[in-house]
This record gives C-alpha cells, structure tokens and sequence, in this order.
C-alpha cells in the first residue's frame, strides 16, 4: 500500500520546504521527518519522499545509502551507538561493547528478538574527554562502566515496555 | 603577550558553568547581543579588517586565518551563503558539541554579525545527525533569537537595511561531509561528495553562489573580537594566531577534558599540570595532537608549544619519515612535522599497544572513504587491513615498508585531504613508533 505523510509531517515538511531555494535541498530534513514518521525508510517511504520533493528516486536511493543514519530496514527502538574509536578505545570502549553484546544475546549491527535494543559500533561521536561513552537518541552517556551499562539497559528496557503499553492503550 | 599572561582569559567558554547558559535571557543578560549592535552601526570592510587584525584561524583543522578568507568573496558576488561546520567528528575532539550544548546563542550572535559584515542573508548551521540532543538545544535558541527579533527581521545598519534568517541543518551520519565541499553537496541533498577545488566555496559554494564555511568555534570568537577590538584578541595570542585555543585532552590522563588555554601552551604545561598528569602509574608513550588525522608526537616532543605554526615547523618534533632517514616530502621539499588541526589531544601511555591503536585509526578512514579517488579507496582499505594484520600478530615480512609504501601513494593523490587524512598519521605512527611495528613483524615470525 501506498505510505502516505500524517497532517502534522505534512506542516514539517511544508516549513521545512521555506527554508532552502529548491526542494532538493530539503531531502536530508524530510527523509529524517519520514523516517520518525515510519521508523525506517523502505521503498514505500522512499516514493513518498521522492514524490514530494519531485526527485527521482534513483536520486533518494543514492542518498539514503549514503548515509550511516538512514535505515532501509526495521531496526530497534533503541539505537545503542557505542563508540571504539581511539580515545574510547584507550579507556575500555571494546570492553563496552563485548559487555552489551553478551547481555543483550545479540552482534553488533544486530536487534534483540523483542525489537527493543539494536547495538551499533559507532566512530567518535565528539564525547572522547568522557570515555568510553554510547548515546541512545538524545540521551548521552558517559565515563561507562559494565555496572554502569547494566543499570542503563534495565532503565531503557522499562521505559521500552512502558512505551509499549502506552501505544497499546491509545489504540484501544 | 606570553601565555602566562593570557591564563584565565575566556572567549568561547565564558558562559560554561553559568546555570542555563543555553538561554537567550541568560546570554543577554551576561551581555549577549551587543558586539552585534556595535556591528551593525560600522562598514562592512571595517569588521573585515577587524577579524584580519584579529589574526584569528579557523579552528576546523586547517587553520586558515579567517578575515583573508572572508575577503576572498567578490564584491559583485549576487548573493554570499554562511555556513557554520558543526559536524564535528574527527576522533579525539569533542568541542562544538559542548560549545553547542553550553552556548548557543554566542554562535548564533557570531553568526549574524558575520553574516552581515559577509552580506549573508541566509545562514546555515550543518550539525552533525547523531547530535540529536545539541539539534534540539540549537533549535529552540534559533527560535528564542527569531522571536527576540535578533533574527528574521530587518535592522538598520551602518549600510542600509540588513534581516538574517538562520536555518539548522542535520547530517545523516557520514565523516566526510565534515570536509566543507562534501558538506556544501550535503546541504543541497545530495550524497556527500567532495567536490574539485577549484572553484573553491568563496567563489562558488552553496547553491553556486559565493560561500564561506566556518567551524563553530571559530565563528564563536567574532562578537569579542568586534566587542574588544582586533588588536585585544590578536595580541591574546601568538605572533600569528591570535585568541585563546581551545582543546579536548582525551585518553591516559588524571583529568580529560574540553579546556579553553592560552594559545602556545606547551603540550607538558597542558597534561602535567591543567590535566592533572598521567592517569596510572605509567609513564607518557606519545599522544596525537590535534585528532586522529595528525601524525603524533612521542615523549621527547611535549615541550612544544600548541600553536598552528609551531607544530608544523618546531625544529624539536622530529620529521615524518618515509623510512628512516628519509624525510616525507609533501611537495616542493616541504617537510610533515605535524599539525595543531581540530585540538583533540588524544594521550596515551606506555601499555598502550600503538599498532593496534594506528589500526583502529585507518580502519575509520577506510570506512569513512567517500570512494570517488582510487588511491583514497584502494589506498585506505590496504592500510586498514596490513595494519590490523600486524596489531594482530599475523603481519608479514616487508609489511612495514608496504604500510608506508601504500601512504605515500596516497598523500597529494586526491580530491580532498581524506587521503592525507590516513596517510599522514600513517607514516606519522612508523616513524615514531616503528620499533613497536618491528616488534609486532618479529612475534610474528616467531609464531
Ligand atoms: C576529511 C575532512 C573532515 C573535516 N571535518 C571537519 C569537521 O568535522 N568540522 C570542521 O569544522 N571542519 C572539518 N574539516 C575542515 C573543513 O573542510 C573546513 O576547512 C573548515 O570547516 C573551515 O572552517 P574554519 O576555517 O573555521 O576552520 C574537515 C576537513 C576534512 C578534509
Ligand atoms: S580523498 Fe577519499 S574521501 Fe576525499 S574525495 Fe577522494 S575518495 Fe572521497
Ligand atoms: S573517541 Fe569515543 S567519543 Fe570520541
């Protein structure tokens, strides 16, 4: 079926379109709008924004793929982004990293069964004074310790399933 | 002026610690809003000379002095774009981000006075995608300035009417849109692909039309410099970088962190006595000076100071070699020393295993090569994987000379400086760490 923008990503998209002397120039915005809007940008999506901004979508395609933050897929509701890079490595980064993987049962580039967590290796994401560090959405977290990324993951897992319930609740 | 001197003077930091920095109340009232004012009131030319006076350089990496930039737009250029560089993410800075988080509004001022005294109607601030948290701060300060008036409506200035609108755009994940021409394609929704210079931005940038970028915290500087004068800040600093310099002191120290320093400060000063010292009881092996793309310093190179020229040129840090005792040549017998680039000051002590950290280094570039230049492509990905093989112990005879091999044919072989990017710290971590690679070679055989 045909993916349509909600009323509200429309008025995003319509201001967003103010801002920039043609429309191309706002495929990074709306494709970020779309992907809030849809969670992931699968071909349907991808038409849509095509549509919108009268580009081909061989142009979208080339974009989308270019770019790290663009997902074709359906990933979990948490991005755990975990940095290695060198000042994370110098001060456990890995170490991190191996500890989520273990915990959560899944890779690195892989979604726990429940949908809940995806784990991503990430390079510097501009927080190396506080190494190791790894952000979800716009939470950053800092100075990590396995201890430390126990007591976040169980945090983010029950606000996960209050989510949850919340969506099940406004449905009904 | 010495350093000394300039202890405890704050430009782009001034407004850290103060509660709701992030503010527009709070920034006016700490006096936000007047170094534009004062602006507006002189000529464009004035406040051009003002930043060439002021000896400020671009803190994005390169250096380059500010005020020559600006004057490189054509006075019949139909229409000037600004953008602002805060995509941040070369390993070991971390600096806009907070500048961003704590400040918001002194970018914001900075903006609209370059913007003017540039003839900018319309300002771009690039912010890098996984900064989703800044974004937000960044956003609702536009909206705070754009309901104060500051931005979207006209003002009367010194030459006639001037109105600014100010747009926040987010990157979608991708190192190299941090280059500015990558950046500039970005912003026009297209993959982020360096583009050929010539033309460079100041010509034909954005849209086709003359731009400049600028890095955050070098746009961040501009209300003091109109606010004191060019000469306070010129005079702040060294003979030919003017201002404070601000650094991010990551890694085996007591206490890492995002200082604003004198300019010149000795690297020793910054990690012995600002940082605390070494976080364990080992001693320093070596440290990288200005993030992951500067060739690094060993322990007998920390006397000198961090100033752009000083660590290009200080006869006390050794020349990067292509093989021992043969100098890397950058073109025209120009000798890599080493560069201050993005003040991410990544230090290291003696367990740290330096194959396998210059491994982790290239396989970043490898990953983050945009791939439109062969050597940068092929180059890159060779030099991930021989460095990795090494780090773990399966390196094979004549890697060491291959490594180098492989970076030389990088450097001064692409379209943008990502090759150099990779080659550099490359030949930087042989030359003074090649007995560590050696030794790497020699377990190996053993093996
Ligand atoms: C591969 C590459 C990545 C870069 N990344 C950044 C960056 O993240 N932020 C930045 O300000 N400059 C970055 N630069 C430098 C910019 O190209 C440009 O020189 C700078 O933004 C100019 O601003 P300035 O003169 O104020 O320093 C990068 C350059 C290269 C070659
Ligand atoms: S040097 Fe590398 S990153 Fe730069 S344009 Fe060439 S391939 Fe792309
Ligand atoms: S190296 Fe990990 S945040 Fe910079």
């Amino acid at each position: 079926m045909a993916l349509e923008f909600s009323a509200q990503a429309k008025q995003q998209i319509e201001r967003l379109l103010t801002r920039y002397p043609n429309k191309q120039a706002a495929l990074l915005p709306v494709l970020h709008v779309a992907q809030d809007e849809f969670g992931h940008l699968p071909d349907e999506a991808l038409e849509l924004v095509a549509k919108t901004l009268e580009l081909p979508p061989s142009h979208v395609f080339g974009v989308i793929t270019f770019y790290t933050m663009f997902h074709r897929a359906r990933t979990g509701a948490n991005h755990l982004m975990v940095c290695t890079n060198v000042s994370c490595m110098l001060k456990g980064g890995y170490e991190i990293l191996g500890h989520l993987e273990r915990k959560l049962g899944v890779k690195k580039g892989e979604t726990t069964p429940d949908g809940a967590f995806t784990i991503v290796e990430e390079e510097c994401l501009a927080a190396c004074a506080n190494a190791p560090m790894m952000v979800c959405g716009t939470d950053y977290f800092l100075d990590l310790t396995p201890q430390k990324v126990d007591v976040i993951l169980d945090d983010l897992k029950k606000r996960y399933e209050q989510r949850k319930l919340e969506t099940k609740k406004g449905a009904s | 002026m010495g350093w000394e001197d300039a202890k405890g003077i704050k430009i782009v930091t001034k407004n850290f610690g103060v509660t709701d920095s992030h503010k527009l109340a709070i920034y006016s009232q700490r006096g936000g809003w007047s170094g534009f004012k004062k602006a507006l009131a002189q000529p464009r030319a004035t406040l051009v000379d003002e930043v060439k006076k002021s000896n400020l350089r671009g803190r994005g990496g390169a250096g380059f002095a500010t005020g020559l930039k600006w004057s490189f737009v054509p006075k019949e250029a139909r229409r000037v774009y600004l953008v602002c560089n805060a995509d941040e993410s070369e390993p070991g800075t971390c600096k806009d981000r907070e500048l961003l988080a704590f400040d918001p509004h002194l970018l914001i001022e900075g903006m609209a006075i370059s913007s003017y005294a540039l003839r900018c109607e319309h300002a771009y601030i690039y912010i890098r995608g996984e900064m989703m948290r800044e974004a937000k701060i960044v956003q609702a300060a536009i909206d705070e300035a754009y309901a104060a008036g500051h931005l979207g409506k006209e003002h009367g200035t010194a030459e006639g009417p001037f109105k600014l609108d100010l747009t926040l755009h987010r990157g979608a994940g991708a190192y190299i849109c941090g280059e500015e021409t990558a950046l500039l394609n970005s912003l026009e929704g297209k993959r982020g692909w360096p583009r050929m210079k010539p033309p460079f931005p100041a010509i034909k940038g954005l849209f086709r039309e003359a731009t400049i970028v600028n890095n955050v915290e070098t746009l961040m500087n501009i209300p003091d410099i109109v606010e004191k004068g060019g000469d306070w800040f010129a005079k702040l600093g060294t003979s030919k970088s003017g201002g404070t310099r601000i650094v991010c002191v990551s890694g085996h120290v007591k206490k890492p962190g995002v200082y604003e320093l004198p300019m010149g400060i000795p690297f020793k000063d910054l990690i012995y006595d600002v940082c605390g010292g070494m976080s364990g009881s080992r001693p320093l092996k070596g440290l990288i000076p200005g993030g992951s793309s500067m060739p690094p310093l060993d322990a007998s190179e920390l006397e000198v100071p961090i100033e752009f020229d000083a660590l290009m040129t200080d006869p006390r840090i050794k020349d990067v070699e292509v093989k021992p005792g043969v100098p890397f040549d950058m073109g025209g017998g120009r000798k890599l020393k080493t560069m201050a680039g993005s003040g991410g000051i990544v230090v290291f002590d003696e367990s740290t295993d330096v194959v396998a950290l210059c491994a982790r280094i290239m396989k970043f570039y490898a990953h983050e090569s945009c791939g439109q230049c062969t050597p940068c492509r092929e180059g890159t990905g060779w030099l991930a994987r021989v460095c990795t093989r090494l780090a773990k112990g399966e390196g094979r005879l004549g890697d060491v000379e291959l490594l180098a091999n492989i970076a030389v044919g990088i450097a001064g072989n692409t379209i943008c400086a990502l090759g150099e990017a990779a080659a550099w710290p490359m030949l930087g971590f042989l030359t003074k760490f090649r007995t560590d690679f050696e030794a790497k070679l020699a377990k190996a055989k053993a093996a």
